[in-house]
Order: structure tokens, then C-alpha cells, then sequence
């Protein structure tokens, strides 16, 4: 039965077919990391055998500390004794970038994207990827920036979305964390990207909590604009990428 | 030999570090293998090896940043492992990969190394790319180049891979067309214009399984009406809440899984298999769940599911959904289902009669739920409607106790009395 109720939105009026490239949104809701990262690899392995199309997946993680392959583990300020005590997880990846916090409040989208595509060019995805979170906010009010040298979004001096990606054989993984509502206290406990810059969130410069939900809806469009890809809702009976 | 150069990541990128050597010095690496890991801004990538043979050279250790299109490592036969000369501007090379003592001049491309890259002219005059090993291959096989497509390769060059693949894709398509043509007097299929795609191995197998289902069991269908007025408020009521609690939409689904599950409970001959002259009753209720893939079709079973809360039926639907999409279903994920359900509402299908999953003897097929505007009271009243159909195996299970089974559905959904949260 179609789902109406639940879907965005912008799903009433699904595109014409075939008028641009699909890509399925996955939510997994509230999902650890490895799990979450497992999932990824699935995909990532059926993205190149091509047996489905560009994936967006959309997940909310229990608090996890992760560090990149370049991440100094000094970035991490708090032992892990301390973490443990506090229900942490810490998490070795194989994204770009530093040391990053996850937790919930936090939208994170894992773009399964084959760059063969779209463009051969990580430069020019990364800015997508920021140009997807900018517009995004846009739609509640809220104006954003880059700043040049730093990937990353920011809104007057604090960094509210973070980037850190893989590639492999110009499929992506990993993707982008945006904050919503996310507990800032916990990036107290790093220095996110190496970076002694502050932290905001969506619910600090509004006043309220525009909801992970909306958050997430209004992030699904904005891909599907900046990546010219027609978006659809990865369900069970879902019509697939055809 | 090959140089394997840092490659252009993007217009802007003008370098990358190196993290990690996946190989060794004298390691053998196949073409298209990850060799080794780059970092530039915020992204890692692997860099897969441009050709197969031994890693004779790496130039640069991890944590090296280079420029784009430097050579980094040397890929040949093997007979000169840790002899290249690293090229100017390689200021660390990595121990056992430092240049011979005094110059050694690069020698000539070795000529037992074979062409990578050779253009072959068939006759049709159109340029096929390939390597010499494919053409022989094409030679063997009595194979047209021209109808292998454009290669994988760079440039569309054919390669081993596409032309072995091409030749597995025609003998599986020969072998598959016996079973599949058994009927003789069927007219000729291959007039006017026309593509040929051979069948998958999945869609041949759906193929087989149609076929048997329909010859083995008499299907009948039976449809009622059931109105799904109260689950729709009750779940828009719940919905914002139980996502905010369990990290997870709430969907139609559970609610009907539920409501069968009890069905096949109270209606076991619904929740059996046909073993020759035996009916198998299961004690266990593992619902099979129809998932359509781009690719095809697959039923991964929700076990137990007379067990289940109504969140650990929506996490199970979500689970074995998202694993069936990314391929990763286990085989006991997939088998031992004791009844079958079939969501083409999702289509807005209002009305279908699914085809049995043998050797189960019954399936559910949920149409899409829309407001209609249905006789209540004697009053004509606005409700959210959804026909609902029982396929069933007619040799096991008769009319009456079919639609009893779906009103024991219909009650349970219309009268929903169980809390959601």
C-alpha cells in the first residue's frame, strides 16, 4: 500500500521516468556505526557490480567517536576509560579527514554514488556534498557558508557540517554529518578535524529543534537537485532503479 | 612494464598523500586490484593497479604527498624487482626500491611484453579495441568481436573478463532456452526488430519456479473487502512518536503481519506444505515477504513472526529489506517460509491474484489502500478500503476456510485493539 502518510512530502508527484538518473534513500534510523558501515560495503559492492543504482543512505548513530585515516588519535581529548564510562564508542574508519563525533541529533547521509557517472572529481563532489547541506538549511531559514582551505559548512565562526569520504574505483562512501539537535557537549571530548574552531547546531541558531526528520526530507531533495538524480524511497516493494 | 602513476582525482586536486601500500615489493597484483590508498582533502581512495604482473617498484613511502601523474611504482614481469631508477623529483624511495648503484639505464621495452592494446579491423570497418590474448580467445570460440559490445576496458577496449563473460552470457542463454521452449507450437518470437537479452540467472530461476507453481497447484482467489480506517488513524497518531522512540518508521506492514500471523494460527491448513499424499502442518509462522529488486524478485522470510511485537515486525521488514536490496541475505533467510504475503499496493494495484510460493499452499496479496466511499449504516461514509486476496492451493484448502482466513484478517484489522508504542 503506498505509504503516503510517511513519505515527504515531494513524493506525491514522483518525476517522469527515466527523465534523469535514480538514486534510492535508505533510512536506517538509529543504527550503530559498524553496522551502518557494513551496510555500506553491500552496497558499495553491488554499486560496482551494477546491480542497483546510486544510493543515499540516511542514519542517526548512537554517540561514536571516529577517526579517519589521516586522524591524529591526540585529537581525541577524553581517555577511553572515560568514554566507556559514558557510552561512547570509538571507531577506526577508512573515510578522509580527522577525528569527528557522531551521536543523536545528528543527520548523516552516506551518499553510495558512482563518480563515473556524475564527474570524475572529488574536489567537485565534496562541494556538492557542501552545497547539498547549504541549500538544505536554506529551507529553514538558516544561511550558510564554506570557508576556503576548510571542507566543511559553517555558519559564522562554528562548523555545522562535516565531510569525510572514500573512494574506491570512483564509487563513494561515507558522506556527510549535519548537526540538528546533536548534544555539542560531546564534541567537547576531540578536536573535531583537528580544528579548535567552535560547534554549532540547527537547534542552537534556531531556537528549537527543527526535527531530524525534516531535516533529513529536505537533505533528500537538495541531493536530488545538486546531483540531478530522481529521488525514491528505497522500500521493500519499491519499483527498483529502472 | 607499467608506471603506476598518482592519478587526477579532480580538476582542483593538484596532489595526493599516499596512506598505505596494500602490496609489497615483489608482490604479484592482477589488473584493476587495489594496490595502494591516496588521501587528498577529506577523501580516500584506492588506487587500482593499471596492469598485472610483479610490483617491481614503489618510489614513495605512505605518508608521501605527490604531485598528480608522478610515477609512485613500477608494475612488470618480476625480473627486476627493487632495479628501477626512481624518477627525478622522488626525494624518499622506500628501502630496497632505491636506484642501483650506478645508472642503469632504463632498457628498452622488454619485447616479451606483450601489447596491452591492439586495434583489430573486422570487416564491418568499425574499430574494435582488444589485446591480442582476447582475439586469440575470439578465434577459439568462433567469435564475432563486434558482437561483444563495447569493453570495460579503457577507452571501451574488450577485455579477458568482458569476452569470458561473453561467451558464459551465450552458453547459459542456450542451456537455459531448452526448459524454457518445451512448448513447440509456439510461434516464432524473433521478427522485425529486435535486441536479445539473455535471461539472469535469478529471472530463470523465477521463470522455473512460475511455471511449476501454476502446473502444480490449482490456484483459486478469493477478495474481501477489509477497511483500514482505524489502523490509518492509529498509526498517523503513533507514527511521529514511535520513529522518536525506535528510530524507525512505522509502516502498514507489522499491522497486517500481525493480523495473519494470527490467521495462520487459527487457520492451520493455511500455514502448510504439500509433501505427496501428506500435508505438513508447521508449528513455526515464517512469513515470506515478496521484495521487489531492480533485478528481479526475492521472498526473505520474517521467522517467528507470531512472536513478534509490532516493532519487531517493522524492524524485521526494514532489515531483510534493506539486506535483500544490498544482496546480503543469508541462505536460512530466503528458505523455510510456511506462507507468503505480496504488497503490490505499493503499485496502487487495487486488485491481483498472486501466484502461490511453493510448496506453500496459500499467499496474501494486500491491494493499495484508498478512500472509498463504502455504505455504512445505511450511510454513505468515506473509509480507507484495501482488497485484500488469499491465493490458495485448492487441492489443500477449500473456499470456506479461505474466507474464513481472511475474515479472521479483516476482524483483527477493524477492530485493532492493541497498543502500537
Amino acid at each position: 500500500m503506498p505509504d503516503a502518510v510517511a513519505a515527504p512530502s515531494h513524493w506525491a508527484a514522483p518525476p517522469p521516468v527515466a527523465a534523469t538518473r535514480p538514486c534510492e534513500m535508505l533510512d536506517l534510523g538509529r543504527t550503530g556505526y559498524r553496522r551502518a558501515w557494513d551496510i555500506q560495503l553491500d552496497l558499495v559492492r553491488a554499486r560496482k557490480a551494477g546491480s542497483v543504482c546510486d544510493q543515499l543512505v540516511f542514519v542517526e548513530h548512537p554517540p561514536t567517536i571516529t577517526l579517519g585515516r589521516n586522524a591524529d588519535s591526540a585529537h581525541v581529548l577524553a581517555d577511553p576509560a572515560h568514554l566507556a564510562r559514558v557510552g561512547i564508542a570509538v571507531e577506526q574508519t577508512d573515510r578522509g579527514g580527522d577525528v569527528t563525533y557522531h551521536g543523536p541529533g545528528q543527520v548523516v547521509a552516506y551518499p553510495i554514488l558512482d563518480l563515473k557517472e556524475w564527474r570524475r572529481d572529488v574536489g567537485a563532489y565534496l562541494r556538492a556534498l557542501e552545497e547539498v547541506m547549504i541549500a538544505a538549511m536554506l529551507d529553514f531559514g538558516i544561511r550558510s557558508h564554506r570557508v576556503e582551505g576548510l571542507t566543511g559548512v559553517w555558519v559564522g565562526g562554528a562548523k555545522i557540517g562535516a565531510l569525510g569520504v572514500h573512494l574506491s574505483r570512483w564509487v563513494t562512501s561515507h558522506g556527510l554529518a549535519l548537526n540538528v539537535s546533536t548534544n555539542l557537549r560531546h564534541f567537547e571530548l576531540i578536536v573535531p578535524c583537528g580544528l579548535t574552531r567552535p560547534v554549532t547546531s540547527m537547534q542552537r541558531i534556531l531556537g528549537h529543534d527543527p526535527g531530524v526528520e525534516a531535516v533529513t526530507a529536505s537533505l533528500a531533495r537538495r541531493f536530488g537537485e545538486v546531483f540531478g538524480r530522481s529521488m525514491r524511497e528505497a522500500a521493500p516493494w519499491n519499483e527498483g532503479c529502472n | 612494464m607499467s608506471n603506476v602513476v598518482m592519478p587526477q582525482m579532480g580538476e582542483s586536486i593538484v596532489e595526493g598523500t599516499i596512506t598505505k601500500w596494500l602490496k609489497d615489493l615483489g608482490d604479484k597484483i592482477e589488473r584493476d586490484e587495489a594496490l595502494f590508498e591516496i588521501s587528498t582533502d577529506k577523501v580516500d581512495s584506492e588506487v587500482p593497479a593499471p596492469d598485472s604482473g610483479v610490483l617491481e617498484a614503489i618510489f614513495f613511502p605512505e605518508g608521501e604527498t605527490v604531485e598528480i601523474n608522478t610515477v609512485v611504482a613500477v608494475i612488470g614481469d618480476g625480473s627486476k624487482v627493487g632495479q628501477h631508477a626512481a624518477p627525478a623529483g622522488a626525494g624518499a624511495a622506500v628501502p630496497g626500491a632505491a636506484p642501483a648503484p650506478g645508472p642503469a639505464p632504463e632498457p628498452s621495452p622488454a619485447p616479451a611484453s606483450e601489447p596491452t592494446q591492439a586495434v583489430a579491423a573486422p570487416e564491418s570497418g568499425k574499430r574494435i579495441r582488444s589485446s591480442p590474448l582476447v582475439r586469440r580467445i575470439a578465434k577459439e570460440k568462433g567469435i564475432d568481436l563486434s558482437l561483444v559490445g563495447k569493453g570495460s576496458g579503457a577507452g571501451g577496449r574488450i577485455t579477458k573478463k568482458d569476452i569470458l563473460e561473453y561467451v558464459e552470457r551465450q552458453e547459459r542463454a542456450a542451456a537455459a532456452a531448452q526448459p524454457l521452449t518445451a512448448f513447440p507450437d509456439v510461434p516464432e518470437a524473433r521478427f522485425g526488430d529486435f535486441d536479445v537479452e539473455p535471461l539472469s540467472a535469478m529471472r530463470q530461476s523465477i521463470a522455473e519456479h512460475m511455471v511449476r507453481t501454476k502446473r502444480v497447484s490449482p490456484h483459486v482467489s478469493t477478495v474481501h473487502v477489509v477497511d483500514c480506517t482505524r489502523v490509518a488513524a492509529l498509526r498517523g497518531a503513533a507514527k511521529d512518536r514511535f520513529l522518536e522512540m525506535n528510530g524507525t518508521k512505522l509502516t502498514f506492514m507489522p499491522f497486517f503481519l500481525h493480523a495473519v500471523s494470527s490467521a495462520l494460527k487459527a487457520y492451520p491448513s493455511v500455514n502448510s506444505s504439500l509433501d505427496g499424499k501428506n500435508l505438513i502442518l508447521h508449528k513455526e509462522v515464517n512469513i515470506g515477504m515478496a521484495v521487489a529488486l531492480d533485478w528481479g524478485l526475492i521472498v526473505p522470510v520474517i521467522r517467528n513472526a507470531d512472536e513478534k511485537s509490532i516493532l519487531g515486525l517493522q524492524r524485521s521488514v526494514n532489515d531483510l529489506a534493506a539486506r535483500a536490496r544490498s544482496k546480503s541475505l543469508k541462505p536460512d533467510e530466503i528458505s523455510q517460509g510456511t506462507f507468503s504475503v505480496s504488497n503490490y499496493g505499493a503499485y496502487n494495484s487495487l486488485l491481483a491474484t498472486p501466484a502461490i510460493n511453493q510448496p506453500q499452499t496459500a499467499i496474501l496479496g494486500m491491494g493499495a489502500i484508498t478512500k472509498t466511499p463504502v455504505v455504512v449504516n445505511d450511510a454513505i461514509a468515506i473509509r480507507s478500503i484495501s482488497y485484500m486476496t488469499l491465493s490458495f492451493d485448492h487441492r489443500v484448502i477449500d473456499g470456506a476456510t479461505a474466507d474464513l482466513f481472511l475474515e479472521h484478517i479483516r476482524e483483527i484489522i477493524e477492530n485493532w485493539n492493541l497498543p502500537v508504542l
